[in-house]
């Protein structure tokens, strides 16, 4: 073994990770503009209160707040009875009070936790220090010599979720990313897109020698990466850059670091002394938040299962393989689907198993199938069915007549229009009609 | 006719076109003939707007007026139209009241004398080598003058109460939430309140129930509105307890002020009210509590005029507003804050704890307002400090929240003296009604300067 990679394993990284999302509310977070601002016109979505101009006050929306608690209680939070909003005083263009409102001591969601795998395929947990309320900024553009400042973005709801410094590995940063876009996504708070900007990572990244229990002295923050390869490989590359750092008898200072793709490396952004004193205080345009336990209680009953509760469900209820369980559950829209098969399998006596074999296997578009089709489908050539092609015709221009809205939708061009008329036919027809046949005959008729 | 007309108080004034006495053309026109006379030697207003319609009212200048410049007395706003309307704009609106004028202040209502403003001092009517008080000196000037109906202004820290008693007008400053604070500029967000400047507390008590009241634009504003009862406030005060606080007749109130002060509680206790001696022990903290809290709020408030979007660069920040946003940025910073804003919110906590206390035993609180009558114009200028401590006893309702009052008691060397009663939180009803009994029972609102 090479001496420099003896040494390299002495070392074990020591990480955290800051995650801001975006909440899709129909309003900003302390005003009455529309929060979708994603490709508007610039500057349309603003008011006196997100352009912080003179004597424009905040005015909490509570849709956020209830967003906000839904993913505290997602990652097993204690909702504060009481919380505050304090104020992060900082210059910048594109923030334009002057400071953003956000929480500090005093947030809405605290002390939670979060099951992910690690390299080695382990559970381990990660301990989710906080999730917090707070706003968006403008957004700039920069053009040759100017700047442009969009403030349609100023304003949106944002939330902010802090682990303790649990992560060991990349993996397990990974998992927990994709684990929490899937929450959001599943909780209907975020679209949690990360290329337009809905999800946002942070990673705090220090290395120690293994055996040592206490913290680094300090902590390289890897910021403004919107993907969640790039995070990846930024971590990657960071490990091994301090590590090298460290076995040169260097020392690593707490600065900011960004990640350059085309160079596949990090670089600096901020050091330690440019660092900002954001001078918190509490905002004093706006009350105590108070919560009570009643309220958090209707949000519980209100969650939507999650992801992994659904998976265990399906193992139990459907005798699923975990394997089969986790894709299945993998999005809500899948799982809905799936379940709507299981029930109109029921009925024509397919077993739940047979059902997840043949949408993993054939990987079904759910978009375009209709789940009472894959029942046909995995019944194929099974009695009963409906392959006459007069008998075919007949259902299909009695569907045509009752769904006069998605024959002008096929004739203006949705082709997905069709799967309508086909789902039309499946239901005069009990489920029996010979999809194959079906298509051709539709849209021969359509078009006639 | 003229003189007559804009003598009335808003509530006589109301009657009178109730009976057409007058037509709103002439009552604006009665105004703004004075205003032509009287503002170029006053300095009172930086707008006027010559309207024919609706009742005249004068608003302080750091109230956002839709399409109606205002600068707040700065000149980083020297050229700020506001595109809306504060919501107490939009409420007097409802009542038929039109705005006859932007009245001058401290810069960004920075002050106790009105010599902040970046566009000159405003004069004291009773004496035009005199400060009018601050920050509100427009409002108050105008409303002793009689170029309005009746005026509003704004307190943190007493810049409603002080102007008015410094130049024998009313002036309330409601309970912290009672008014939105939505569209006036802020000085600091959790002491700031809009209030009427009048010429009699009756005016006062129709003005606050028009301006009062929920706001989805202000989070702080309550729900409950100040409802003026018909038959107006009742003329009663027997057996009503005045506490009167040892801490604010001590070092530093002028000998003459003490003496009128004392004289018009003893009148209270001759119209039947019980006079009890209480006591607010932590006082003497309240302007060091007081000034490092606005300090830290201002630090933060006034970082949205950073140059990129009002026009001109931060070097047209007057003295007292940089002054203020290195002391409260100071205030805040890390490593300081445990000793100076926490610390002050302790200190906020004993005097809201003071006067909970004290309100057990009476059911309001009077004193001096200012600790002097005005004072000449340049006198205090060159020493922030001595101007800091003229707002010795107003600070301290602001700090808990409560309502406040001045109306006029009588004169100290000429000038004006006013009577401060502070009431419960939320009880702007009693201070009202023992402030109507004191105007009734004497002359002093009727007192004017000759101009």
């Amino acid at each position: 073994m090479e001496k420099g990679k003896t040494k390299a394993m002495n070392y074990e990284p020591v990480m955290g990770l800051e995650v801001h999302v975006e909440l899709n509310t129909k309003s900003k977070m302390f005003c009455k503009c529309s929060a979708d601002y994603f490709g508007k016109e610039p500057n349309t979505h603003t008011c006196p209160v997100c352009l912080g101009l003179p004597g424009a006050l905040p005015y909490i929306n509570k849709e956020a707040i209830e967003d906000c608690i839904k993913i505290g209680l997602a990652l097993n939070c204690s909702i504060s009875e009481v919380s505050r909003f304090e104020r992060k005083n900082y210059f910048y263009p594109d923030l334009p009070k002057g400071y953003q409102i956000s929480q500090y001591r005093w947030p809405l969601c605290v002390g939670g936790r979060l099951q992910v795998t690690d390299n080695s395929g382990q559970e381990v947990t990660i301990r989710i220090n906080r999730a917090h309320q707070e706003e968006d900024t403008g957004k700039l553009t920069h053009r040759g010599n100017e700047t442009l400042i969009d403030f349609n973005r100023s304003g949106v709801p944002l939330v902010e979720i802090v682990t303790e410094p649990d992560f060991k590995d990349v993996e397990s940063v990974r998992d927990y990313a994709k684990k929490l876009q899937q929450i959001f996504r599943y909780l209907g708070v975020s679209n949690a897109d990360m290329e337009r900007g809905d999800m946002r990572l942070e990673a705090n990244v220090s290395v120690r020698p293994v055996g040592q229990t206490e913290l680094p002295n300090y902590r390289v923050e890897l910021k403004n990466i919107n993907s969640f390869r790039f995070m990846v490989a930024a971590i990657e590359y960071e490990i091994k850059r301090q590590i090298a750092a460290l076995e040169k008898g260097g020392k690593i200072s707490q600065e900011t670091r960004g990640w350059n793709d085309d160079k596949k490396c990090t670089f600096l952004q901020r050091s330690k002394e440019e660092a900002h004193d954001y001078r918190y205080f509490p905002e004093p345009d706006l009350p105590e938040l108070q919560i009570k336990p009643d309220e958090v209680g209707k949000i519980r009953e209100s969650l939507s299962e999650l992801p992994w509760d659904k998976q265990k469900r399906f193992v139990r209820e459907y005798k699923l393989t975990e394997a089969q369980a986790k894709i299945l559950s993998e999005s809500k829209e899948l799982a809905n689907y799936f379940e709507q098969a299981v029930k109109h399998g029921k009925e024509h006596g397919v077993e739940a198993v047979q059902i997840a074999n043949h949408i993993i296997n054939k990987k079904i578009n759910i978009e375009e199938i209709l789940p009472t089709q894959i029942i046909e489908e995995i019944k194929g050539k099974k009695v009963g069915i409906v392959a006459d092609e007069g008998e075919l015709e007949k259902l299909a221009e009695q569907s045509i007549s009752e769904n006069p809205k998605a024959v002008a939708d096929y004739k203006s061009g949705k082709e997905a229009a069709l799967q309508v008329l086909i789902g039309g036919v499946m239901k005069l027809s009990k489920g029996k009609a010979d999809s194959a046949k079906l298509k051709p005959i539709l849209e021969k008729l359509l078009k006639g | 006719m003229t003189n007559n007309i804009t003598k009335l108080t808003l509530t006589e004034t109301i009657e009178a076109l109730k009976r057409k006495e007058f037509s709103e053309e002439e009552l604006n026109q009665a105004y703004l003939s004075k205003i032509d006379t009287l503002n170029p030697k006053l300095n009172i207003f930086l707008e006027i707007q010559k309207k024919s319609r609706g009742i005249p009212a004068a608003i302080k200048d750091c109230i956002l007026t839709k399409g109606t410049k205002t600068t707040a007395g700065s000149k980083i706003l020297s050229n700020f139209i506001p595109p809306y309307n504060a919501t107490v704009i939009d409420k007097l609106s409802e009542q038929g009241v039109s705005v006859i004028g932007k009245a001058n202040c401290d810069e960004f209502t920075m002050g106790s004398s009105g010599e902040n403003s970046a566009f000159g001092p405003t004069k004291n009517p009773w004496d035009l080598n005199k400060v009018p008080g601050g920050s509100s000196s427009g409002s108050a000037a105008a409303v002793l003058a009689d170029l309005c109906t009746f005026a509003l202004g704004t307190d943190t820290g007493g810049s409603i109460r002080q102007p008015a008693s410094l130049c024998g007008i009313v002036g309330l400053k409601p309970s912290y939430g009672r008014v939105s604070r939505y569209g006036t500029i802020a000085m600091a967000s959790s002491f700031d309140q809009i209030g009427p400047m009048t010429k009699s507390v009756e005016d006062a008590g129709l003005v606050l129930d028009w301006i009062s009241g929920e706001d989805n634009y202000d989070s702080n504003c309550r729900k409950e509105k100040f409802t003026l009862q018909p038959g107006r406030l009742k003329a009663e005060i027997k057996g009503l307890k005045v506490g009167v606080p040892k801490e604010y007749f001590g070092k530093g109130l002028d000998a003459g002020v003490e003496k009128v002060v004392k004289e018009a509680i003893k009148k209270l206790e001759e119209l039947g009210a019980e006079v009890v001696e209480v006591n607010l022990p932590h006082t003497e903290y309240g302007i060091a509590a007081y000034y490092v809290l606005i300090t830290s709020e201002i630090s933060s408030n006034y970082a949205r005029y950073d140059g990129i979007r009002y026009g001109g660069t931060r070097d047209l920040f007057g003295p007292e507003v940089k002054r203020r946003i290195m002391l409260g940025t100071f205030a805040l910073s890390s490593g300081y804050y445990d000793d100076y804003y926490a610390k002050a919110a302790k200190v906020r906590t004993l005097i809201k704890q003071d006067f909970e206390r004290v309100f057990e035993k009476c059911d309001v609180v009077v004193g001096p307002v200012s600790p002097t009558v005005a004072w000449n114009l340049g006198e205090k200028v060159t020493d922030p400090l001595t101007m800091y401590l003229a707002d010795v006893y107003t600070v301290p309702a602001s700090i808990a929240g409560i309502p406040g009052i001045s109306i006029p008691c009588g004169f100290s060397d000429n000038l004006p003296v006013g009577l401060q009663i502070l009431g419960k939180y939320m009880d702007e009803e009693t201070i009202l009604n023992v402030g109507e009994v004191y105007e009734q029972a004497t002359n002093w609102r009727k007192e004017k300067p000759k101009l």
